[in-house]
C-alpha cells in the first residue's frame, strides 16, 4: 500500500500513536497466521483513526476467539460461548448502536456449531466485521477435521476426511451477506485494504481468511497450508482502500480499475488480476466460488459487495441515539399513559 | 365440602332444592379453532361486569384447529377464583367429546348442547337445554362462511337468558372484545340476542343455577399475566428483547410489542427500544446477553424447552456477571410435554442454571399484579446485581383471565446498577470484579465510555479482579466467593415473601405463584373445619430468612407446588437442613391448576397419619 501518502507523523488523525492500538501478549503458537491477522487489526484500527473506546470486539470459543485480547487493549472485548458470537455482537450492536464492532472467530466456531447464527446475522445484517480465521482444522482440541477441511483430507490420527468443505463465503453470499471477501494471512498488502473497507461498510462484512495452523494443519496437501496457498492463490484484485481523510494517489490505470464507494464515502479500487470480475453481480460471485472449487483454486480479494440492504437497526425503525444511554424519560412512560391503559381494562 | 357439593348432597337426599346464586362453575367444550374463545371471553367479562367475581380458564391443546377445548368460567361471591374440581353447567358443542363431557357431569348438573347433537341423552339425574343453534344461524343475516364461528354466540345468547346473565353487561363485554368495532359487534349481537329471545319464548327455567348482579368487581380489572409482565417491562425501561416464539410465552412477546410501540416511541415515530425474533432460544439469549453488556435493559421471554436451550449461555451470563431478565412461563416437561398445560417445574432448572457452580435470582409472580410489578422490577434486579434474573411465571397465570387490581405504576426510580463514567474511571480507577463495596458487586463499565482505562475483556473462562485470564486456584476460588457473596446478599433485597400468620397454628404452608387462589381457599375451608394454618408465599429465591423463621415457627409445613418432585420444598430443605424433616409435599402434576380441595385432602391426608 505504498501508493497512498502518509503523514510522516508517528501519530495517527485521533492523536493516538500504534501502541494505542496493541494488546496483550499472544499465547497462540509461534508462527500462528492468526498474530498475523491481529497485527493487520492494529495496523488497520490505528490508520483509519478508528477510536478505540468506540470499539468492541467479540469472539467465540477457539484459538481464533483467542485473538480479540491480542489487539486493542482499549476496547471493550467479549469472549463469547462456542459459535454464538453473532448472536451476542447483535445484541451489543442493538443496544448501543454507534460502536464499532470487530468479531473473530474461526471455521469450528463459524462453520460448524456457529453456522446458524452467522448465517442469520448476515440475515440481519448487524452492523460489524466478521473476520473468520480459518484453518480447517481444531487447534484447540489438537487437530480434528472442521467444517471447512478439504475432502480426502488427511491426519495422522484422524484419517481421511470423506465430507466436502462448507465454504463460508458462499454461505455468506447466499445468506445475503453485502460485504464478501476471501484472504490469506500471510498477505497483509492484501489483508489491510480489505480489513478498511470492512470497517467502512454498513452491515455485516466478512472476511475468510485462510490461516495456517501451523501445528496440526500446516502439512503441503492441505489447501490451509502456507505451501498449498503461495501455490495456488490467485488473487482477485490487487486492492487499495483509501480513507477520505488522505490523499488519494492511487497508481492505476482507467479501464483496469473498478472503484466501489463505501458508506463513508471512502472507495475501495479494485484492480484486476485474473479475468474480469464484477464483485456487484451475485450470481458471478456464486459462480466464482464454484469455479474455484472446480479448479481448486484460491480466489482472494472483494468477491461480492452490494451495500444496499438496510441494517438491522433500520429494519427494527430505532432511535439514531444508543439504547443503552437513554435517559430514564425515555424508559418509563409517564403515570398518566398507565392510568390511560388501567381504564381501558376494567 | 363446597357450595356446590353440598347442593348436589341435598338433590340427592331428596331435600330441598334451593337456588345457587353466583357460586358456581361453568365448563364449554368445543374444538379449538372453532371461535368459541370469543363468546368465552364476552361471557368472563360481562359476569366482571355484573360485579360477580369471575375467573376464566383455557384448557386447550397444542393444535392450531378441531382438537378438544374446554373452557371453564367460574363465579364465586366469595372471590375464590381458583379451579374447581367439576363444573355443575356444561355447554358440549363439541361432537367429538360430548359423551364423556356427559358423563363426567356431576348428578345434578345441567347440560346445554345444540339440539342437532346425536348422543345418548338419557341420563335422568341432569337437567337438558338443547339449543338451536343450526336455526338461529341458517339466516340470511349471518354470511355462509361464518355461521360456525357465530354459532358460538348462540350458547352465549341462551346461558345468558337460562343463567340471567345480564344483556347490557353482555354488550358492553361483546363492545370491549372487539375493541368497539362496531362491524364486528353488529356481525355477532343479533345472534346473541336472537338466541337469548328464542330462550325466553322456549326454556322453562328448571335449574337451581343463576347470577345476578353484585358490588364486587368495582376497581378490579380482567387481563392475563403475560399482558402485565409486558406492560410491566415496558414501564421498566426494556430496551432490548430478544426471543423466539413458544407456547405459553409467545403473547408476553407480542403485549410487550404493541404496548412499546405506542408507549415508547419519540415523536418522529423512531422507537426507543428493539424486541427482536430470534433464530432461536439461543441467539435469544445471546442477544440479549450482549445488550445487556452493551448497556441496554434486555430480557427474553421464553419456555421450559427454551430454557433448557439457554442453559450455557445462562451460566456465561451468571460467571461474566451479565444483567438480564429471563421471563418463563411455565408449561409441563420434561421434554416437548403438554406445551398448554400449566406446571412449576423450573425452579431447578433456573435457580441452578447451567454446568459448574451457580445460583440465579428467581422472581415468583403470585398474580397478574405482581406480574406486572416484577416486570419492571427484574430489570432493576438484574442491573443491580450483574446477573441473569428469572421470571417463573405459568402458563395458568400468564394465559388466564385474572381479576386484578389496577396496577400501580412503578413505586421506585429506575436502579442502573454500579456503572462507571469517564470521569468516574479517571477518578477512582476501575477494577471490574473487584468487591469495592464489600456486596460482592463490583463495578462496570459499558462499551463506548471515553476513557483509555474504562475498557475490561469480558470472558466465561477464568478471571481475577481485574478481567485478566487465570487459572490460579486462590483467584479462581477468590472470584466464585466474591459470587457466591453476591447472590446472598441479595437474599434480604429481593421481593419479600407474604406471610400471613395464625395464632395458635401448628401447620404452615408455603406456596408461591398461581397456586395462591387456590390455597386462600383451601386455608378458609380448613380453618371452617378447625384447621389452622399460617401462609406464606414466597416471592423470590434466594429465600430470606423469614421464610426459615416461618418454618421454625410452625410443627409441620406443606410445601405446594405443581410439580412431581417437590422442587422448592428441596431447595428450602437445602436451604435449612435442620428444619428440613418439617417441610412436607404438597405437590402433583397431572397439566391441571390446582384446587382447593385437592390441596385440602392432601394436608388433611398426612395430617392424619
Amino acid at each position: 500500500m505504498a501508493t497512498a501518502t502518509v503523514a510522516p507523523s508517528k501519530l495517527n488523525l485521533i492523536g493516538l500513536d500504534k501502541s494505542d492500538y496493541k494488546g496483550n501478549p499472544s499465547t497462540l503458537c509461534a508462527g500462528c497466521g492468526h498474530d498475523s491477522i491481529s497485527a493487520q487489526i492494529i495496523q488497520v484500527a490505528f490508520e483509519l483513526g478508528l477510536k478505540p473506546e468506540n470499539v468492541i470486539k467479540l469472539s467465540g470459543i477457539g484459538c481464533s476467539s483467542k485473538s480479540p485480547a491480542y489487539f486493542l487493549n482499549r476496547s471493550h472485548g467479549l469472549n463469547a460461548v462456542h459459535g454464538r458470537m453473532p448472536s451476542v455482537a447483535s445484541g451489543a450492536m442493538l443496544a448501543n448502536r454507534n460502536l464499532i464492532a470487530i468479531g473473530v472467530s474461526g471455521d469450528g466456531d463459524t462453520g460448524s456449531i456457529g453456522l446458524g447464527q452467522f448465517k442469520h446475522i448476515i440475515r440481519r445484517n448487524v452492523p460489524m466485521v466478521y473476520v473468520i480465521e480459518n484453518n480447517g482444522v481444531y487447534g484447540l482440541t489438537k487437530g480434528q477435521f472442521s467444517a471447512t477441511s478439504d475432502e480426502g483430507q488427511k491426519l495422522k490420527y484422524y484419517g481421511d476426511n470423506e465430507y466436502p468443505a462448507v465454504d463460508l463465503c458462499m454461505e455468506a453470499i447466499v445468506s445475503g451477506c453485502g460485504f464478501v471477501a476471501r484472504s490469506f494471512a500471510g498477505d497483509p498488502k492484501q489483508v489491510r485494504p480489505l480489513l478498511k473497507a470492512a470497517f467502512s461498510f454498513k452491515g455485516t462484512a466478512v472476511l475468510d481468511i485462510i490461516s495456517p495452523c501451523v501445528t496440526f494443519n500446516n502439512n503441503p496437501d492441505s489447501n490451509k497450508s502456507y505451501e498449498w496457498v503461495r501455490d495456488h492463490d490467485s488473487p482477485l484484485h490487487d486492492i487499495s482502500f483509501v480513507p477520505v481523510r488522505e490523499e488519494i494517489t492511487v497508481d492505476y490505470e482507467p479501464g483496469e480499475t473498478k472503484a466501489v464507494t463505501m458508506h463513508d464515502g471512502a472507495s475501495l479500487v479494485l484492480k484486476k488480476l485474473a479475468g474480469e470480475h464484477d464483485p456487484t453481480d451475485r450470481m458471478a460471485a456464486i459462480m466464482l466460488l464454484e469455479r474455484s472449487r472446480t479448479e481448486n483454486v484460491l480466489t482472494t480479494g472483494l468477491i461480492y459487495y452490494n451495500p444496499d440492504r438496510d441494517t438491522v437497526q433500520d429494519s427494527e425503525g430505532m432511535v439514531a441515539t444508543s439504547l443503552a444511554l437513554l435517559p430514564d424519560e425515555k424508559l418509563r412512560p409517564a403515570r398518566s399513559t398507565l392510568e390511560k391503559i388501567v381504564a381501558g381494562l376494567c | 365440602m363446597s357450595v356446590t357439593q353440598s347442593k348436589v348432597a341435598d338433590i340427592l337426599a331428596g331435600g330441598n332444592l334451593g337456588e345457587v346464586v353466583n357460586d358456581f362453575s361453568l365448563q364449554i367444550a368445543s374444538a379449538n379453532g372453532s371461535g368459541s374463545q370469543t363468546s368465552n371471553m364476552v361471557l368472563v367479562r360481562a359476569l366482571f361486569r355484573m360485579g360477580i367475581p369471575v375467573s376464566g380458564k383455557n384448557l386447550f391443546p397444542s393444535n392450531i384447529q378441531g382438537l378438544p377445548t374446554w373452557y371453564t368460567i367460574r363465579c364465586s361471591r366469595a372471590g375464590y377464583v381458583a379451579r374447581q374440581p367439576s363444573a355443575p353447567v356444561v355447554v358440549l358443542m363439541n361432537p367429538e367429546t360430548a359423551v364423556k363431557d356427559l358423563a363426567g357431569l356431576e348428578s345434578g348438573g345441567v347440560c346445554f348442547y345444540p339440539d342437532d347433537l346425536k348422543i345418548d341423552l338419557s341420563r335422568q339425574d341432569v337437567t337438558y337445554y338443547p339449543m338451536p343453534v343450526k336455526q338461529l344461524t341458517s339466516v340470511p343475516e349471518v354470511p355462509r362462511h361464518l355461521r360456525t364461528y357465530i354459532g358460538n354466540m348462540v350458547y352465549v345468547g341462551v346461558l345468558a337468558q337460562v343463567l340471567k346473565i345480564e344483556m347490557s353487561a353482555l354488550e358492553a363485554a361483546l363492545d370491549w372484545q372487539f375493541g368497539g368495532r362496531t362491524k364486528l359487534v353488529n356481525a355477532n349481537l343479533p345472534t346473541i340476542k336472537a338466541a337469548y329471545e328464542w330462550a325466553a319464548a322456549n326454556i322453562t327455567k328448571r335449574d337451581q343455577y343463576r347470577v345476578e348482579r353484585m358490588n364486587a368487581t368495582a376497581g378490579y380489572m380482567l387481563v392475563d399475566g403475560n399482558a402485565a409482565g409486558g406492560l410491566g417491562s415496558v414501564y421498566g425501561g426494556m430496551t432490548v428483547t430478544a426471543w423466539y416464539p413458544i407456547t405459553p410465552s409467545t403473547s408476553l412477546a407480542d403485549e410487550m410489542s404493541s404496548f412499546a410501540s405506542s408507549l415508547r416511541r419519540d415523536p418522529d415515530g423512531k422507537a426507543n427500544y428493539a424486541i427482536v425474533q430470534a433464530e432461536d432460544e439461543l441467539a435469544a439469549i445471546g442477544m440479549v446477553l450482549g445488550a445487556g453488556w452493551a448497556g441496554a435493559r434486555s430480557m427474553t421471554t421464553t419456555s421450559g424447552p427454551g430454557i433448557s436451550l439457554m442453559q450455557e449461555f445462562l451460566g456465561f451470563g451468571y460467571y461474566a456477571e451479565i444483567p438480564a431478565v429471563i421471563w418463563d412461563i411455565q408449561r409441563v416437561g420434561p421434554s416437548t410435554g403438554m406445551p398448554t398445560r400449566v406446571s412449576q417445574g423450573d425452579l431447578f432448572i433456573c435457580y441452578y442454571a447451567s454446568h459448574g457452580d451457580t445460583k440465579h435470582i428467581c422472581l415468583l409472580p403470585g398474580s397478574v399484579n405482581e406480574c406486572f410489578e416484577f416486570g419492571w422490577r427484574s430489570l432493576d434486579i438484574a442491573e443491580q446485581y450483574q446477573t441473569p434474573v428469572f421470571v417463573l411465571s405459568d402458563l395458568d397465570l400468564g394465559m388466564n383471565q385474572w381479576m386484578t387490581k389496577p396496577f400501580e405504576y412503578p413505586t421506585e426510580p429506575i436502579n442502573r446498577g454500579k456503572v462507571l463514567t469517564a470521569e468516574q474511571v479517571e477518578k477512582q480507577g476501575f477494577r471490574r470484579y473487584a468487591d469495592i463495596d464489600g456486596d460482592g458487586i463490583a463495578y462496570r463499565t459499558l462499551p463506548g465510555t471515553n476513557h483509555p482505562r474504562a475498557s475490561y475483556f469480558t470472558r466465561g473462562s477464568g478471571h481475577d479482579a481485574d478481567a485478566r485470564y487465570t487459572e490460579e486456584p486462590e483467584k479462581y476460588r477468590e472470584n466464585l466467593e466474591r459470587l457466591r457473596r453476591k447472590i446472598e446478599h441479595s437474599r434480604e433485597h429481593l421481593p419479600a415473601p407474604v406471610i400471613e400468620m395464625t395464632a395458635g397454628a401448628k401447620i404452615g404452608i408455603i406456596g408461591f405463584g398461581s397456586t395462591d387462589p387456590a390455597i386462600m381457599e383451601a386455608r378458609d375451608t380448613l380453618t371452617a373445619s378447625g384447621v389452622k394454618t399460617s401462609y406464606l408465599r414466597m416471592r423470590a429465591l434466594p429465600s430470606a430468612a423469614s421464610v426459615a423463621d416461618f418454618v421454625r415457627s410452625h410443627e409441620r409445613v406443606y410445601v405446594v407446588e405443581i410439580n412431581a418432585d417437590g422442587q422448592l420444598r428441596q431447595i428450602l430443605q437445602s436451604d435449612m437442613p435442620e428444619l428440613a424433616a418439617r417441610l412436607r409435599p404438597v405437590c402433583m402434576l397431572d397439566g391441571m391448576p390446582f384446587t382447593a380441595a385437592w390441596i385440602i385432602g392432601q394436608i388433611n391426608s398426612q395430617e392424619q397419619k
